[in-house]
Order: C-alpha cells, then structure tokens, then sequence
C-alpha cells in the first residue's frame, strides 16, 4: 500500500486519547452571562460618544466665508466634488491601480453637477425673490464663457471676501450675478432652507444624504472638527473616535499604510491600499495552503504552552487506560490521518 | 408508500446526510478531548456570546429607530450597550484568532473552519463600519465622507453608497447581520464535525 | 423615566482624547489601553492554569 508523507502543518493526527466530561450548554450560558455583565458594566460607566451632526445652517452661521468660498468653488468647478470623477461626474480619471481605472470604467452613477445641484437649483426653489429670480435668468442665459469670465472676476476679488453685517462682502467687478448668487445661497444657508432644499429636492420622503455630506465635505469647516478630534488620514484618524473614546483598533494596518510611502505622497492612495488590503486580506484566507506562513505555529512553538498538559504526558499513540466515549472528531473519518485538500 | 420511494424522498435523503454528518451526540456533545484544556478556548464561544449580545441590543434600537437614542437617556444607554458589546466582539474575536493561528487550527481538513473564520471577521468588519455610518451624527458625517473615496476608488462607490443613509442602515440592520450569523452558523457546525484540531504531532508517515 | 440624573453615563469620555506621538505611530491612549489588554490577556490565556487538570489525568 502507498505510504503518505504526514504533513505536520497540513495533517493532523487522529486522537486516540482520553476525553473529559464537558457541558457546552453551561459554557455558552456562562459565556453570554460574563459578556452582558460585561457590557452593561462598560456601558454604565463610560457611555458612548454622540457629537451632534454638523448640519449647513451650523456651517454658515459658525463659517460664513468658509461656506461662501466652498459655495464659490461649487459654481466655478474647483470643488472637491466638482473635480471628484466617477461616480459624480467625469470631470477627472480618478484613482488608477496600475492600468485599472476602475472606478472610471464603473462611470457617473450618481450624478452632481455641482453648480446646479448646490446653488443654482436650490436658490431657484427660493419663492417672491424679484432680483434673485432676475440675475438666476441672467447666470442660465448666459454662455458657458460669460459665465467663466464673471467666476474669474469674483473669483479673484474673493481673495479678501468679509462676512459683515450678515452679508458677504466682495469688492468684485464685472462679475456679474455671481455676488448675489453668493450671498443670497448663504442667507439661505443661514436660514437652514438649504439644508432642507439639497435632502427634499428629489421628494418628501428620503433618507440619501450625498448632496448635504458632499457640501459640507468640500468645506472645511467638517475637516477643521475632525481634526481636533484626531480623525483625519494624517492622524491614523481611521482607527480613532470621537473624545477620549476606544476607536476601531482592528484597522490598525488599513490606516497605517496611508502613513508611510509611497501611499502617504500618491493621488492613488486609496484604490493603492484597499488593493493592497485585498491581497493581504486574500494571504489570511489562504493560510492553510501557503507553505511557510502555516509553518509559523509549529516553528514557533507558541503551541507547546496551549498544549503544555498534552505534552507532559503519555502520547496520544498509548493506548488509553478507559476505552474512549463517542468521539465527535470520528464518526466521517477514516483511521489514520485526517488530512486536508491541500 | 414503499419504503424505497420514502428513502427517495428529498426530505428523507436530506435527513439522512444531516445526521449522518451532524448526529445530535455530535452537535451537542458531552465529552471533549482532554487536550482541550487552556483559556485560549473560551474566546470562541466568548465572541459568540458577544455576537447575541450585538444583537439584542440592535434590536433594542430598532425598536423606537435610529434617531431615538439622541433625545433618551435611556436610549443612549442601548446605544451604550450596543457599542461595548461590539468592542467585545471585536476584542474576543481577535484573540480567538490569534491562538487558532498558533494552533494551526486549518489542520486535519479544518481548512474551510479557518476560512469561514477570516470571512467572517470581514463582514464584521463590514457590519461595523455600516452601523458607525448610521449612527446619525458628525461621527457618521464624517466616517463616510472619509470613505467614500476608498471606496469610489476602487467603483463600488457607484452601487455602495455610504452617503446614502438609508442603504448603510439597511445593510447594517438586514444583510450584513444576515451574512455574519449564517457564517457563524456554518462556522460552528464545521467544528462540531470535524471536532477541535488535535496537538501537533510528531513527523510520522501513515497508510494511504 | 431618568437614569443616572439625565447623564447617560458615570464616567462619559466625552473630553478630547490623549494621543501618543513617537515617529511615525500616532495612537490614543484609548486605543493603546484596548491593544494592551488584548495582548496581555492572549498571554495570560496561554499561561494560566486550566482547571480540571486531576479529572484529566484521571480520564487518560
């Protein structure tokens, strides 16, 4: 009969030895008793974090030239979401992993076109706004030229925007409708009109939030708050929570890569780590057939603690000195070694 | 009936490989091999423990919905509740897999016991991330404003989207819970079949 | 019906977290208590002795 190599880190060894009594309902019972003690002892003591959510109106009133200059890089197409890609316009390629423009070849799934969806549209729904609904008319007449020239121009004079007297201060010229669409989408946002506009534009009902969060993202006023709180990219901010509070440390390695190079100085660090990730993640899984890392454990020899009882004793090949009860690791088994497919 | 058309039966051939494979001595047994004996054992069984309370406590949530906890104390308490019991989780999952590494716990055919384990550990991960960005506060605003760039990076984000409140909580609450407990279920019934991995042995060849 | 006077917890940790900078490592002392925990129970599991030790040998 052929003889089968035994593969020490692959096979295992059939158990022939002794086995004790065991109660696996008792155990789970004490298990869940233990852990809700547990919890209810954590929750007591220390909570659980609940900063408020940063609405528009919080934004404008606290920011008023953040927004304004966020509500600006809207109109003219510098925004982050502006210039984002896929899946919100095409306006840029986006992230590449190697030749793999993926998200690029996914396309605009869920469209924004910035200008309109936060300002133009939104100020439109605005009712009995006589100059308002004038130069809106203006701005939708013109030509994409015009429009670029007027943007420049307030662009440029933007540089020394003031907040003053609940208005938005710019010494532009011939900007065209561009200081009045600016001001008044900040009056709006002040009033918390906008906040409403850019949730309910698509309906009464509705629990998608992407045009809100990619505003007030483009802003800087959302990153300003998460960096006191040591949760941007640059902070490991990942793995952090808000206060004095246990983060999410089982992404420890996800979030230490955007730390070192060549992640921490590449556009495409994103779609760079979470590739890298799905390899790393892909090696876990297959650790049972990649020699070397499943030959860790026995070199080791971390084993020989966990088993230290086991292997003070007689083998498992002794015979046993009380016949053995019904044993669960048997019944499909043939005798010999249980081996693996691999 | 004769017999042989009952044995042919869909339900009768069912039960027969179900118990074959799983009798009830087996899916709850009362002995263990001896060298089960060390604390590196209870953390399964602990992450299990951890993995009803997760989800009782949702449930609890569930009940009055996502925004209740902002304005109760003892919503906020639930809600207390629910995230230590997740810290748990996390915390007993994580050693459990440390010493089934150091056990070389895939030996012996246990194999798809370990992969089951690391999917798992994935989607929780997952379910983790779908309950922060649900939690309807500048945490959440700010987790999927974040994301969203890895995830858009890699074109999920077309058909994912963590901006959208209503798809991450239902992922959160419906499918992902779904995905965690049907693969905790294969994963414990994989180690009731094939019973706990002996220690390692010394090198020795065998009959085919 | 009010827990705990209208706080939701004793102890809440709602202050700005601690961080500890060394290199590159950015980490809170959150974080740090959670890993350290972790690690010296998996060490404390290898190392304690399990109960039942007389019944074993008796089984064997």
């Amino acid at each position: 009969m052929r003889k089968k190599a035994f593969r020490p880190d692959v096979d295992a060894p059939k158990w022939t030895g002794g086995h004790t009594p065991y109660d696996i309902v008792k155990e789970g019972t004490i298990a869940l008793l233990v852990v809700a003690i547990l919890t209810i002892a954590l929750a007591t003591v220390f909570g659980s974090p609940d900063v408020p959510a940063v609405t528009i109106k919080r934004w404008s009133n606290m920011a008023p030239v953040d927004f304004a200059m966020t509500a600006l890089s809207e109109l003219n197409g510098t925004s982050g979401t502006a210039t984002y890609g896929a899946p919100y316009n095409n306006q840029s390629v986006g992230q590449q992993l190697g030749p793999l423009q993926l998200a690029k070849w996914v396309g605009d799934r869920i469209p924004v076109d910035a200008a309109n969806a936060f300002v133009i549209d939104p100020l439109g729904s605005l009712p009995n706004q006589a100059v308002l609904t004038t130069d809106l008319s203006q701005w939708k007449q013109a030509s994409q030229t015009q429009r670029t020239s007027w943007l420049a121009n307030y662009t440029k004079a933007a540089a020394t925007m003031k907040f003053k007297s609940g208005n938005v201060n710019v010494a532009a010229y011939n900007a065209g409708p561009v200081s009045v669409l600016i001001n008044d989408l900040t009056q709006m946002a002040r009033s918390g009109a906008l906040d409403q506009s850019l949730v309910t534009h698509a309906g009464f009902y509705t629990t998608d939030y992407t045009l809100p969060l990619l505003f007030i993202a483009d802003g800087s006023y959302l990153g300003n708050l998460a960096e006191k709180q040591h949760l941007t990219g640059e902070q490991w901010g990942m793995m952090n929570e808000t206060g004095s509070y246990p983060g999410q440390a089982w992404l420890w390695l996800y979030t230490f890569w955007y730390q070192v190079p060549p992640f921490s100085q590449s556009g495409n660090a994103d779609v760079l780590v979470w590739g890298l990730m799905m390899a790393l993640t892909a090696l876990l899984l297959l650790v049972p057939f990649i020699p070397g890392l499943r030959s860790i454990p026995r070199w080791s020899r971390v084993y020989r603690l966990i088993w230290r009882e086991h292997y003070g004793q007689d083998a498992p090949a002794t015979p046993p000195r009380k016949p053995p009860r019904a044993d669960p690791s048997a019944s499909a088994a043939p005798v010999g070694v249980v081996s693996s497919d691999a | 009936m004769s017999t042989t058309e009952i044995d042919r039966q869909w339900t009768t051939r069912l039960r027969h490989r179900v118990t074959a494979k799983l009798p009830p001595e087996k899916l709850l047994p009362d002995t263990q091999p001896s060298y089960v004996s060390s604390w590196i054992y209870v953390f399964g069984v602990t992450t299990l423990a951890a993995l009803a309370v997760v989800i009782a406590t949702g449930c609890l949530l569930a009940i009055r919905g996502p925004q209740w906890w902002h304005g109760s104390d003892i919503g906020h308490f639930v809600n207390s509740l629910h995230l230590w019991s997740v810290e748990i989780f996390f915390f007993a999952m994580v050693i459990h897999l440390w010493g089934k590494y150091f056990m070389a716990a895939w030996r012996g055919g246990r194999a798809l016991t370990w992969m089951t384990g690391v999917v798992t550990f994935v989607v929780s991960i997952l379910t983790a991330f779908t309950g922060y960005v649900s939690q309807t506060n500048f945490d959440s605003q700010w987790i999927s404003t974040q994301a969203k760039d890895g995830i858009n990076a890699t074109g999920g984000g077309a058909y994912f989207n963590v901006l959208n409140l209503g798809q991450m909580l239902m992922w959160h609450i419906v499918l992902l819970p779904i995905g965690a407990v049907a693969l905790t279920v294969l994963h414990v019934l994989l180690v009731r079949v094939k019973g706990v991995v002996p220690p390692f042995a010394a090198k020795s060849e065998v009959e085919a | 019906m009010y827990w705990f006077n209208g706080v939701a917890a004793l102890a809440p940790l709602d202050q700005l977290g601690h961080y500890l900078h060394w290199h590159w490592l950015l980490i809170s002392v959150a974080n740090l208590i959670v890993i350290g925990i972790m690690v010296v129970t998996f060490i404390a599991a290898l190392l304690l002795p399990f109960p039942g030790r007389r019944r074993r040998k008796e089984n064997q």
